[in-house]
């Protein structure tokens, strides 16, 4: 406790430092002779209240600069609102007592909101009512007041917030209280943040050219494509007949913006590298199933994508149950959707092969066709108990946010998440392949089923189990993509050529095929993108595939020897 | 069945085709007459009905052409709407250059929805649309230059089965997306429409709608006829034996591929050809025709007629595609239900198709009088 009082003392003194630096510089700038004199370094302390009232209701333009500029001085973050409305002007005082409010005006009628208690306090004609007016001296005096109250700002976020919004639109005001925050920022990031706009504004207002040119250096620093903005705009603003001093900053400005491009350029590989491992991950969640299914027994399951849709339906329903009857475990209900949604998928898989697919055994062509109607079957019964609109799945706590890379390279937690858990699936169906007794069982009827029948396996229970398992696992796969994507009855469609672009690719009957097919396709996805925008890229990837196809046959990772020919 | 006897009869095969094609014949002029009966006859045929069963026929047309490769090369091209859509995209152009003046920006020269994208000139694609002929011309020549092309690769390559099946489905796919995209210049999402008149008439009069109805039949007789014949042919022994032994028939001498790609072109003008027929009658093509789920549709058609015996596949689209439009009408929900129990069904309980399991019955009652027939035609259990 007693640390955290001292950190906000601490960020108390700060903010003082900045507001007095803050409003010396609009002093200087705005108001020349008479505020200087009208601002004595030793005012008696007022109360807040009493500041507030001076600032809308105060007799004359002076009053009112002055109740700024000491409101600012008290370095309340629960100003910022305050001094806001009274630059939208929201700010009224009421004529009978001059009781400070914010109102929001509507058909006559004020909503009053208490300022300082940041509460509704009922509504009045606004005819009782005068509003606090601004004229441009105190509106300069406001604006410069608000910035350095958010510089001071108690939350780190805010304070980079703050800072990012002034490099965007620098003003001169701000060099100073910038420079002094700048001095007394603690945070990481946020010293970069203010860093960066003190450089910006440097480069439009300071005095020497020898300062812009400093701020380039330091701008050089900064990999983003705002600061590349930033430069392109200024290099164009210096026109070719303009003296040698700016010319001088031209070919700075110039070299730093080289810089910056060939730093994002790598950046923009890197981007599109993890992109590209997201997109891989969400085809390998998709495809894995597939890989068992069709690559391991093939049977050729049209209602593949069906599966993930009802994983992802699934989810739907443990959310809303948990939404029902434990709201407090709601962030807990994707991990309880997990086995659910396996469990839901693998028993609808095993009643399909059991009732259906197990008499078209070495009819691939039929089977497609009947996996086919199941999966409209699956659809239409999906669109009439739920509904064909797609369906709201909320993502838990620990999966919203991201991490904020440099060069603009976004990483969201979900994307991550989802990287993860589509690599543990494919980690734990490795294992279960390799190593478990079932695994044992089914690679031998894949192999051999007559000779595994003659040493008294059920083949006819691995088929169904085998089936079960690859359509659990799209149903695990319905999991991962309700956070990403429409939960609607269609969400297996846009799946199931994707799923079977990196089955084949990756050859059939190999897992590990799959694993290098799907991550291999979303990068080459991912890549072509920014050339060809996203529909034209996928359909540069679909031809290339077609055209891979005629190359290999067989995929990849071709199986060799007499598998090849079952 | 062996190419014995009168080329009449060697065209029409056997009895379910010869009534086909005499029943289409008969509809062919039957049902303009009908139609210009007074609307209180018995016999009257209402005006929606006329472009409707138009639209039937040139299914039956498509799903004839899917049949001859799937029934009888064992290609199952699950992406056979591509080659529909093509056809019909072709005519559209004509369509849509023949409207003139007469669209919502009265440019003699660009269609609305280039006017629309701010487009100046025509793309170089569109040039000799405006003559029928040409347009015509590109009805088969689109649809066989890719048929040639992506078959070509594939058949050359020896990717079959599934494997083909789902290639096929990625080209119509790939297609989709690309129709769909505005600066393809087809019209994007909403594809071409607004029609007005095909060859000078008036695309909605009735006396168009029974011409395009009457020639839709009769282009189905006759693709019947020309499959029919290609069937009967040697090349079509070799074709049935390329279906039923691929690699044998490679190592008898036979250059499996070129039978195969001949096969596969000719079937994807035809599908170009029903596609041509199709659009003037329901007045609008757009991408969706593209989608892998029609495509898969198509072949559900032939299945259900019977594959591998062309009359069947015709038969059979028009039965589901009227089963279609009366579900969708009376009961909206259960049609996707029907449709998969078909999907389903068929191939569990009826693996041969209305017309395999009539001619199973009709042979068995033949056998009693008749020495046993050959029956290749039919294809057993492949693959």
């Amino acid at each position: 406790m007693g640390h955290t009082v001292m950190i906000q003392a601490l960020g108390r003194l700060g903010a003082a430092a900045v507001l007095c630096a803050a409003l010396l510089a609009a002093f200087t700038f705005v108001a020349p002779a008479g505020a200087q004199e009208a601002a004595p370094a030793a005012q008696e302390k007022r109360d807040v209240a009493e500041l507030l009232q001076a600032l809308a209701a105060g007799p004359d333009f002076t009053t009112k600069i002055q109740a700024t500029h000491d409101l600012a001085l008290t370095g309340d973050p629960r100003l910022v609102p305050i001094l806001q409305a009274a630059l939208d002007g929201n700010l009224y005082a009421r004529k009978s007592d001059r009781l400070v409010v914010i109102g929001r005006e509507s058909g006559g009628m004020l909503t009053l909101t208490d300022p300082l208690e940041e509460k509704q306090i009922g509504q009045a004609p606004a005819g009782d009512f005068e509003r606090a007016t601004v004229n441009n001296r105190l509106r300069t005096v406001l604006q410069t007041a608000l910035g350095a109250l958010q510089l001071a700002h108690p939350d780190p976020s805010k304070r980079k917030a703050s800072a990012d919004a002034l490099f965007k639109t620098p003003s001169v005001e701000m060099i100073e209280p910038l420079k002094i925050a700048l001095t007394h920022e603690n945070n990481g990031s946020a010293k970069r943040a203010l860093a960066k706009a003190l450089a910006a504004t440097e480069l439009q207002f300071a005095e020497t050219g020898e300062a812009r040119t400093k701020a380039v250096a330091t701008l050089a620093a900064y990999a983003d494509p705002d600061v590349r903005a930033l430069l392109t705009g200024r290099i164009g603003s210096i026109a070719a007949d303009a003296p040698a001093e700016q010319q001088q900053l031209k070919a700075a400005m110039t070299s730093a913006l080289a810089d910056i491009e060939r730093t994002l350029a790598n950046w923009q590989i890197l981007g599109n590298v993890l992109q590209g491992v997201s997109l891989g991950s969400v085809l390998l969640l998709a495809a894995i199933g597939l890989a068992i299914t069709f690559g391991v027994m093939g049977i050729i399951n049209m209602a593949h994508g069906e599966m993930v849709m009802l994983g992802a339906y699934t989810t739907y329903v443990v959310q809303m149950t948990f939404r029902e009857y434990l709201p407090g475990g709601i962030d807990w209900a994707l991990l309880v959707a997990i086995p659910a949604a396996f469990a839901v998928s693998a028993l609808v898989g095993i009643a399909m092969e059991r009732g259906i697919i197990r008499f078209l055994y070495g009819r691939p062509l039929e089977t497609l066709l009947a996996t086919w109607g199941i999966s409209l079957v699956l659809q239409q019964a999906v669109r009439s108990v739920f509904g064909p609109t797609n369906m709201k799945v909320s993502s838990p706590a620990w999966m919203s946010g991201a991490i904020d890379l440099a060069g603009g390279v976004v990483l969201t937690y979900n994307r991550i998440w989802i990287v993860v858990f589509a690599l543990l699936v494919f980690g734990l169906l490795i294992l279960i392949q390799r190593r478990s007794f079932f695994g044992l069982q089914m690679r031998a009827v894949t192999q051999n089923r007559r000779m595994a029948r003659s040493m008294g396996i059920r083949s006819g229970w691995v088929d169904a189990l085998t089936f079960g398992l690859g359509s659990g696992i799209a149903g695990m796969a319905g999991v991962a993509l309700s956070q990403i994507d429409n939960v609607s009855p269609n969400l297996g469609q846009s799946y199931i050529v994707d799923s079977f672009m990196v089955v084949v690719f990756g050859g059939v009957g190999n897992l590990w095929g799959t694993l290098v097919g799907a991550f291999g396709l979303g990068i080459i996805n991912k890549f072509l993108e920014p050339y060809a925008g996203a529909v034209l890229g996928k359909i540069f990837v679909l031809v290339a595939i077609v055209l891979f196809i005629q190359w290999r046959p067989r995929g990849l990772f071709a199986l060799k020897g007499r598998a090849v020919e079952v | 069945m062996r190419p014995t006897g009168p080329f009449l009869f060697r065209a029409l095969g056997d009895v379910g085709g010869t009534i086909l094609v005499v029943a289409l014949l008969a509809v062919a002029v039957l049902v303009p007459v009908l139609n210009n009966l007074p609307p209180d006859s018995a016999f009257f045929i209402p005006n929606y009905v006329v472009p409707l069963a138009g639209k039937y026929l040139c299914f039956s047309l498509l799903a004839l052409s899917v049949d001859l490769v799937w029934g009888f090369a064992g290609i199952l091209s699950l992406g056979h709407g591509a080659f529909f859509a093509l056809g019909g995209y072709a005519m559209g152009m004509h369509l849509m250059r023949e409207i003139g003046t007469r669209g919502v920006y009265r440019d003699p020269i660009l269609p609305d929805f280039m006017v629309f994208l701010n487009w100046k000139e025509l793309p170089w694609y569109w040039y000799g649309f405006d003559s029928f002929w040409f347009a015509a011309l590109m009805v088969v020549v689109v649809p066989g230059a890719l048929a040639f092309v992506f078959g070509w690769f594939a058949f050359r390559s020896r990717v079959t089965g599934v494997y083909l099946s789902i290639i096929t489905q990625a080209l119509t796919f790939a297609l989709m997306l690309a129709f769909f995209r505005n600066n393809f210049g087809f019209g994007g999402n909403n594809g071409l429409t607004d029609f007005k008149d095909v060859l000078g008439f008036n695309i909605q009069a009735k006396s168009t709608r029974a011409a395009l109805f009457a020639m839709s039949a009769i282009a189905l007789a006759l693709g019947y006829i020309l499959c029919r014949l290609l069937i009967s042919s040697r090349f079509g022994r070799v074709l049935i034996a390329v279906r039923d032994a691929e690699s044998r028939t490679r190592f008898l001498g036979y250059r499996v591929e070129h039978y195969k790609l001949f096969a596969f072109v000719v079937s994807a003008m035809l599908a170009g050809i029903a596609g041509a027929l199709y659009v003037p009658q329901v007045g609008i093509i757009n991408p969706r025709e593209f989608s892998p789920a029609n495509s898969i549709e198509i072949v559900i058609w032939v299945a259900v007629g019977g594959r591998g015996t062309l009359w069947g596949a015709a038969v059979g689209a028009f039965v589901v595609n009227y089963g279609k439009t009366y579900f969708t009408g009376a009961l909206p929900e259960a049609w996707l239900y029907v449709l998969g129990a078909l999907f389903v069904g068929v191939t569990l309980f009826l693996p041969k198709g209305i017309a395999g399991t009539a001619q199973e019955w009709v042979g068995k009652l033949w056998t009693r009088t008749a020495p046993k027939q050959s029956l290749a035609a039919q294809p057993g259990v492949v693959e």
